[in-house]
């Protein structure tokens, strides 16, 4: 098909076109993804082999003071006059070897099986015996240290090589001072992100993997250290919530997915078109008091949610403003169903969302229509377009372009907005369809919240968190390729 | 950065019938006056209703929730009066707060004088103007100190609430000086040993904003500490403490690491994207229960929910590194570069040419973070499990209004929603230029 046949045809037959290539041209563009995570993957190990080769290299060629610092980490540093690397290296190293010996091995060792020795009442006394919850956390926090001392124990010997290097070429080594020094300049990234880095291992990457871990053990209700042992069970977990037979998971995580996706996608794209709709209407020409306007719909962003959307959900009770109104005037005589009934619940929670979401989607839609040519409605008027033709033709493919981006993290945020459904519903009206406590307007975020909270069921909350994950990546990955301006950050600058 | 074109008219015009032209467009104008006054009828109702139920007595009428909006028997303070309860707050609050508007007046009226000194005489009088000011602001702080001495003579917490006067004191009189000074730059000139007036002013800022930031932060201990507080007082403070410091740690946090991810090219930087992208995409929640376990071993649940919470928030805050990315970002590379060719480090050029371009970013990042431990529920109640004293706002309100039997407590749910939503509303409404600025930024730049 060439380009000038493309051209001729009908607007559907284009959009028809467009879909099938982006469909077969995805197994090709999954190919190349792949091809080039493996070249990622060999490069690494690569990689990884000319290090291993450059120790070997460096311990046959280095000095004895080289040599003895394969050992004794900071050696060679402290023999070469640089005694503050030297010391921090020395003490890196008694650190790890403490830690190792005293708890680390221990730890490691049970690992495999999370724990043997059950608790038990001795009398009224109470011997506790593993701890498993321990045993997976100080494990995982084992293996992260054993790769930081590998690591530091390459930069070590590293070192050795560079300042042998040095030496032998005349020059004068670093000092502590040049070294801190750099640190506010050439080494100024290391500085601004060590405390980062540290804060996002420990309190994000760690506990991360950990309920990666607890997704492939029984860890719940009847399994809760320290008194009982939880262990690992592979992939049952997610058979139990992805498989539909009996009485697993399977029918209400099907369901809870298919409304987090509608829910998603009406929170992003509704409020993304009325809030344009409203943004265009107060930046029209000769409306007055655009600021005022402005505020008063910026008040859902200034107040905090749990005030505002708790109230409103208290508004809409049976027992609330809205039906009571309604009934004195003689209008219904049945409170409206407002939260009790599945789809006026999720209608309800849809519109609420609006008036929180329009007025962020107002303030972006405004700085974005500024920055439209004036010149484009110029000639667009001249040659005779009416304001919705405008709108289609100029506004609308301009707002789609620039805010691409937004529009993809504002899904993927919409798919873990706790607060609105939380503060609003609760995830209520349950029902007995749904299992595990699920309730017909629950989201998977915040059904993990309360297989968490109140059923303290710990495999199945990390088994839906790990597939939110999948939801997320696979949405973000097809949207990706399919938007060009997102890749080149270099664009902006 | 944006430009400021001409605002397009988006939507009307373009009528070719030209006669017609005018009566059309004044039909379409009404049409959206109509709907914007429909819509912030809408977008403000439920808070006026917050506001009119907050003033029904939960004593001489009913506290729950009813179905009539304005109170029968009478507007009355008696919700809000619940929320002080057993607290000597406006005894205590209240005699300091006015000691410090008297302070601050006082030294208001000083500076006035000196100024009029200082034109009337010539600047070359420098030393005797020195003199004075220092004089002056002396005797104010003796003022002071002795006010605070005879308000709060208790010997034993006579620090403890003195420091907030004299905090309070010290914040009005940056806020006079500053006016005063403004005005008239001579002032500082004139004072012998400063060269120009920028090391001065320089200072003076530097000072002023960390006498504001200590005087909050002791405002929030004393609000806890030394008085009998009443529950939501506690609250209050808690989740006023939390927002203060996290406002301050993760701004340094998220501007440190936009600031090298921008700048810097070094090796691991876009490994260190994308761990953070993919990290994203997880469920904040997921970790819920490995954090609380952590800081359980650092012994930061319960009681010590409060410094808990902070390290929660902020530890994990680099992460939310992308709008002041996007916006370095634009700062043109090539001032960066002059700058280090001229001789400067990194360390220099982030603070002395970086920082200044940014000011709209940082306090866009700053209120994002100022504002968001204010609506922060879940994990607050997780970690402050059974303690209500560690409880922040959210938590206490909406136990209150879902768990402690909400017949009861409805209308102290409103007075109390009032208190928090004020303060902030008002603080947003008047950086709102800065937020817009972020968002917009953001939402392009992705």
């Amino acid at each position: 098909m060439t380009d000038l046949e493309y051209l001729s045809y009908s607007k559907w037959k284009k959009l028809l076109v467009r879909t099938g290539n982006f469909f077969t041209s995805l197994p090709g563009k999954c190919g190349n993804g792949l091809k080039k995570l493996g070249l990622k993957v060999l490069n690494f190990f690569m990689n990884l082999f000319t290090s291993l080769k450059g120790l070997v290299t460096t311990f046959i060629n280095g000095d004895w003071k080289t040599r003895l610092s394969y050992l004794v980490m900071g050696f060679g540093s402290c023999a070469r006059g640089q005694w503050g690397r030297g010391i921090l290296f020395f003490l890196f190293q008694t650190v790890f070897n403490l830690y190792m010996v005293n708890f680390g091995v221990a730890y490691l060792s049970k690992l495999n099986t999370l724990g043997v020795v059950e608790t038990y009442k001795e009398g009224r006394r109470t011997v506790y015996g593993d701890n498993s919850f321990l045993i997976l956390l100080y494990g995982i926090l084992t293996l992260f240290f054993i790769l930081a001392f590998l690591y530091t124990w390459y930069l070590n010997i590293k070192q050795n090589r560079i300042s042998e290097e040095i030496l032998k070429s005349g020059k004068k080594l670093k000092t502590a001072k040049d070294d801190l020094k750099s640190l506010a300049d050439e080494q100024f990234h290391k500085t601004l992100l060590a405390l980062p880095t540290l804060g996002v291992t420990a309190f994000t990457i760690l506990p991360i993997l950990f309920m990666i871990l607890v997704a492939f053990t029984n860890f719940d209700a009847t399994h809760q250290p320290p008194s009982k042992l939880f262990t690992w069970v592979g992939w049952d977990n997610f058979r139990q919530l992805l498989s539909s037979d009996n009485a697993s998971y399977g029918g209400t995580f099907g369901q809870v997915l298919l409304w987090t996706l509608i829910w998603a996608f009406f929170a992003t794209f509704l409020n993304y078109f009325l809030g344009m709709l409203v943004a265009i209407m107060i930046n029209k020409k000769g409306i007055k008091l655009k600021k005022v306007w402005r505020t008063i719909l910026v008040m859902t962003i200034a107040i905090p949610q749990f005030v505002s959307l708790l109230y409103v959900s208290k508004m809409f009770a049976a027992d609330g403003l809205i039906n009571g109104y309604l009934m004195r005037w003689g209008w219904i005589t049945e409170p409206l169903p407002f939260w009790t009934d599945p789809i006026w619940a999720r209608v309800t929670i849809i519109v609420i969302n609006v008036w929180i979401g329009i007025p962020y989607l107002m303030l972006i839609a405004t700085g974005i229509l500024m920055n439209i040519p004036a010149d484009l409605y110029e000639s667009a008027r001249i040659d005779g377009a009416n304001a919705f033709q405008m709108y289609k033709r100029i506004t609308l493919p301009y707002m789609l372009f620039v805010t691409g981006p937004y529009l993809l993290t504002s899904f993927t945020g919409n798919i873990n907005n706790f607060n609105v459904i939380y503060l609003l519903s609760g995830g209520k009206p349950l029902s007995m369809n749904l299992s595990g406590n699920a309730g017909y307007t629950d989201l998977l975020i915040t059904w993990l919240y309360k297989m968490t909270v109140n059923d303290t069921n710990y495999k199945l909350a990390a088994v839906i968190g790990i597939l939110v994950f999948v939801v997320t990546a696979v949405i973000n990955l097809i949207v990706y390729n399919m938007i060009p301006s997102v890749k080149n950050e270099e664009d902006f600058q | 950065m944006r430009t400021k074109a001409s605002i397009p008219e988006a939507g009307m015009g373009g009528q070719t019938r030209t006669r017609s032209k005018a009566g059309h467009e004044k039909r379409v104008n009404g049409g959206i006056y109509a709907l914007l006054v429909i819509m912030s009828v809408i977008w403000l109702a439920p808070f006026v209703f917050l506001i009119f139920q907050s003033f029904r007595s939960y004593l001489t009428e009913t506290g729950g929730m009813v179905d009539y909006l304005l109170p029968k028997n009478g507007w009355s303070l008696d919700n809000y009066a619940f929320l002080f309860e057993g607290s000597d707050f406006f005894s205590w609050w209240g005699s300091t707060l006015l000691a410090s508007i008297v302070l601050g007046a006082l030294q208001m009226g000083i500076l006035a004088l000196i100024k009029r000194e200082v034109n009337k005489r010539d600047a070359s009088e420098g030393k005797t103007q020195y003199l004075f000011l220092a004089l002056s602001l002396l005797v104010v702080f003796v003022l002071s100190a002795a006010a605070c001495v005879i308000l709060h003579g208790k010997p034993d917490s006579l620090i403890l609430s003195a420091l907030p006067a004299l905090v309070l004191y010290m914040a009005a009189g940056y806020v006079a000086g500053r006016f005063y000074l403004k005005q008239d730059s001579r002032l500082l000139q004139s004072i012998p040993g400063y060269p120009v007036e920028t090391p001065l002013d320089k200072a003076k800022k530097i000072g002023g904003l960390g006498a504001l930031y200590a005087g909050v932060i002791a405002i929030v201990m004393c609000i806890i500490k030394p008085m009998n507080a009443s529950q939501y007082l506690i609250w209050y403070g808690n989740t006023l403490t939390i927002a203060l410091f996290v406002a301050v740690i993760q701004t340094v946090i998220v501007l440190s690491v936009s600031y090298a991810l921008s700048r810097i090219r070094f090796k691991g930087r876009k490994l260190i994207m994308n761990v953070v992208l993919i990290l994203g995409m997880f469920p904040g929640f997921l970790t819920m229960i490995t954090l609380y376990f952590l800081l359980k071993q650092l012994g930061l649940t319960q009681e010590g929910a409060v410094p808990g919470l902070i390290l929660i928030y902020c530890a994990s805050s680099g992460m939310g590194y992308y709008i002041s990315k996007g916006f370095f970002d634009t700062i043109p590379k090539s001032l960066d570069e002059s700058a280090r060719i001229d001789g400067a480090t990194r360390l220099q050029v982030f603070y002395k040419i970086i920082m200044p371009l940014a000011k709209p970013i940082v306090i866009y990042t700053i209120l994002m973070a100022f504002m968001a431990p204010w609506g922060d529920f879940v994990f607050a109640s997780y970690v402050a499990f059974g303690k209500s004293n560690s409880y922040n706002v959210a938590v206490g309100l909406y136990r209150w209004v879902n768990v402690n039997d909400y017949q009861g407590y409805f209308t102290r749910f409103c007075a109390g929603g009032v208190l928090v939503a004020l303060p902030i509303t008002i603080l947003f409404l008047c950086l709102q230029k800065y937020y817009v600025e972020g968002v917009t930024g953001g939402a392009v730049k992705g």
